[in-house]
């Protein structure tokens, strides 16, 4: 980010940014920033409060009058629902146990399409209330996607897929449309945290898609090409949130 | 708060061994006033319109994003699984604020948003994006841009 500021302006246009790490800031010394404590992927701090991404962009774009740089200020504000503490989504839709599971696969599968159907009117909710949705990247339908999930996880279906050289890419497509659907729902059901790191907790801790996912990133760790090796090693599941998965490691 | 002193500690290290690219000196144009900047978003989120390609590993390239574009047209497809997407799914200027700097130019705080926003991935190492992002400013500045909003993820 810092980089890109530095050539558009030896470019010759003025530039001003939001800095989400500091230390790479301070690093790299674009000519101005404006530093936020606020989650990675979270750069305005705060969904749907209009009054709050105000203020940051406005002390952001403040920047512009300042005479000489580099020039790198702190936004003074947390975001007030990134407490340390998650909070524990309470779902309407029963996903039962998941540290029931059996490890069989049709089980798993099968808990898997139960939970895509059982969210379904919750996603539907979302989708017309904010008459938006961020699901589309891998072109397939969310059924679709968990089917090309589903599949890639039976041994008797995968070698046929993995004759694809694109599939690397759809999958990885695929389990970010399946988690936006799931992220999206839940984010509809009343009383629900918005803050991040509940919504990660609960998806990589409690439902079945994450096993599914998890398999998958299991297997692709096992094949022999470095495409799919590279896609279970980083972009399946977030770093921070492997440790959910020591139990079927 | 989120500072990186209150990650895991393999998380922080991580984030601490990324390579940041280093220059000599920091170029700095001095801007016009802001109530008459014509400002530009370039996102490293990983942003484009439904119709466009999803980004892929090392992708150095950026898709444009017409200002009348639809919120709903919007999707992502950066290839890291390694931050929140979720305040992006509730609103989407919490990545690209563009109804809110259409709000500050109602205000009259900025002169006017620029016709053109473009998004690059910011996995991609920034050194190979360097002659996309100088070609880039040549054509902002045919947008009369005198200001660009950089947006990370």
């Amino acid at each position: 980010m810092g980089a890109l500021a530095h050539y558009i302006e030896e470019e010759g246009i003025a530039t001003t940014q939001i800095s989400l790490i500091r230390e790479h800031t301070e690093i790299i010394k674009p000519p101005r920033a404006l530093w936020v404590s606020f989650e990675l992927g979270r750069p305005l701090g705060i969904p749907n409060d209009e009054n709050f991404q105000l203020k940051v962009l406005r002390q952001a774009l403040h920047l512009f009058a300042a005479e000489t740089g580099p020039i790198l200020e702190d936004f003074p504000e947390d975001a007030p629902d990134e407490g340390t503490e998650q909070t524990q989504i309470a779902c309407p839709v029963s996903f039962g146990n998941r540290d029931e599971d059996n490890g069989t696969e049709p089980s798993l599968s099968s808990r898997f399409s139960r939970e895509i159907e059982e969210l379904s009117p919750w996603y539907s909710l979302s989708h017309s209330k904010k008459n938006r949705t961020t699901i589309g990247i891998s072109g397939l339908s969310i059924n679709e996607a968990a089917n090309l999930l589903s599949l890639f996880t039976d041994n008797t279906r995968r070698p046929e897929l993995l004759q694809d050289p694109a599939l690397a890419d759809q999958l990885r497509l695929a389990c970010e449309d399946i988690k936006a659907y799931y992220f999206e729902a839940i984010s509809s059901q009343p009383g629900q945290p918005t803050d991040g790191k509940s919504l990660a907790a609960w998806f990589w801790r409690d439902t079945a898609a994450a096993l599914m996912i998890n398999r998958a990133r299991e297997i692709c760790l096992a094949e022999s090409s470095g495409k799919m090796r590279l896609l279970g090693k980083l972009l399946l599941i977030p770093r921070n949130q492997l440790h959910n998965f020591t139990r079927v490691e | 708060m989120t500072r990186l002193s209150s990650y895991a500690e393999d998380e922080r290290r991580h984030l601490l061994e990324l390579p940041c690219p280093t220059f000599d000196s920091t170029p700095f144009v001095a801007a016009p006033a802001l109530d008459t900047l014509r400002i530009a978003i370039i996102s490293t989120a990983g942003l484009h319109r439904r119709e466009d390609p999803p980004f892929g590993l090392g992708a150095s390239d950026y898709r444009l994003i017409p200002s009348n574009t639809p919120a709903n047209d919007l999707i992502m497809s950066h290839v890291s699984t390694n931050f929140d997407r979720t305040g992006f799914q509730m609103d989407v200027n919490m990545v690209f604020p563009l109804d809110r700097l259409n709000t500050l130019v109602e205000q009259g705080y900025i002169g006017s948003v620029a016709t053109y926003h473009y998004s690059f991935m910011g996995a991609t190492e920034p050194e190979k994006m360097e002659a996309t992002a100088r070609n880039l400013a040549g054509i902002m500045k045919k947008d009369g841009v005198s200001g660009v909003l950089l947006v990370p993820v």
